[in-house]
């Protein structure tokens, strides 16, 4: 069982890991949008671009995976510095958070690019 | 606030943890710091008023107080710097501590935390072995050197938001003593050190507000040096050193 300072240690270096991939991640994402929608776009649109795309596929996988790292690590804190919830609910919170990121993050990949 | 006023508005906060700020009229002098305006209202106001220093130039760091607010030595800190958009002084013990009264703060928390930090050197050689050779330019030496010169004042430490949200974190200032020590390369006591300071109640809780950074009478960065004991700790839990 690793001891307190080793779980913080790797959540600090994950959670930075993942802050960087992140950083290019959403400019990447939020450019796409803003570029995507000039002129109009519908949902037809977006699906026809999307649907069968690899490149679509493997970026967005990644960006789930990022949140699904960053986010549980940095609600825990924050439920612990504000919330003034235990270590162990913080850890259990994060938990929940993982996997409701991983689930929604992926069925929404499934969903606009391979279905 | 000009010079030419004769005199200053100075509320000052009487009590402990429950109490009340106290509004006194003391003279305006030139080059008067609240050090002076506080040792005023003590010996020529009210002699019950408790109060702590020693030095009076900027060493010993014992006479921090919530000035306006903001934690500052006081000894250092002259009246103009402060009454700069108002006309009134307020002068409170140090946040984040206890109060024992009036404007003396319990410092134990905060130097058990040095402690716990394990902020004690720790060597190998006696008094009958030559000095260690430590290059002052060496990245080590010069990582320590940034720090070293901490009096203690606990101005780092009142005014942490994180100390603040969550008490048993350690705090900048004990934080920056284990950094100067994880530099020193005579000590042997590393292993251990990194360990005490790691984790939630250490360096991984502070979120780099710079607040210690700014308030430092010293002008050390703590934030600097807790940035360090991340990279330190987190080198050596990904080699399972940890």
């Amino acid at each position: 069982m690793p001891s307190s300072a080793v779980t913080q240690a790797r959540a600090w270096y994950w959670q930075r890991i993942s802050a960087m991939v992140l950083t290019v991640f959403v400019g990447i994402h939020l450019a796409i949008m803003i570029i995507a929608i000039h002129g109009g776009l519908s949902a037809s649109e977006i699906l026809g671009r999307t649907q069968g795309s690899l490149a679509f596929g493997l970026f967005y996988t990644l960006f789930v995976l990022a949140c699904a790292v960053h986010v549980p690590i940095g609600v825990a804190k924050i439920a612990q510095e504000w919330g003034h919830v235990s270590p162990g609910l913080a850890r259990w919170i994060a938990r929940m958070l993982t996997v409701a990121i991983v689930g929604m993050g992926f069925a929404a990949v499934w969903g606009v690019t391979v279905v | 606030m000009s010079l030419n006023a004769k005199s200053i508005t100075v509320r000052v906060w009487r009590g402990t943890e429950t109490g009340a700020f106290h509004t006194y009229t003391v003279p305006r002098f030139e080059s008067q710091t609240i050090l002076d305006v506080v040792t005023y209202v003590q010996r020529e106001l009210d002699p019950s008023l408790s109060y702590r220093f020693a030095c009076r130039v900027g060493m010993c760091g014992s006479c921090a107080m919530l000035v306006n607010g903001q934690a500052r030595w006081t000894c250092r800190t002259h009246v103009s710097r402060v009454l700069v958009d108002t006309d009134v002084l307020e002068i409170a013990p140090l946040s984040n501590l206890p109060v024992i009264k009036d404007l003396a703060t319990d410092m134990t928390v905060f130097f058990d935390k040095w402690a716990k930090a394990k902020g004690q050197f720790q060597g190998t050689r006696t008094r009958h072995e030559t000095f260690a050779q430590v290059r002052p330019d060496s990245a080590e030496r010069r990582a320590a050197d940034a720090g070293i010169e901490c009096i203690g004042c606990g101005v780092c430490y009142s005014s942490c938001d994180v100390v603040s949200w969550r008490p048993d974190y350690l705090g900048p200032a004990a934080l920056n003593r284990a950094w100067t020590l994880a530099n020193d390369v005579r000590d042997t006591n590393q292993l251990e050190r990194l360990r005490a300071i790691a984790g939630d109640a250490g360096c991984h809780a502070c979120h780099s507000h710079f607040l210690c950074t700014e308030r430092c009478p010293k002008t050390i960065s703590p934030t600097a040096g807790i940035a360090g004991l991340k990279k330190k700790v987190g080198r050596m839990a990904a080699k399972g050193e940890l």
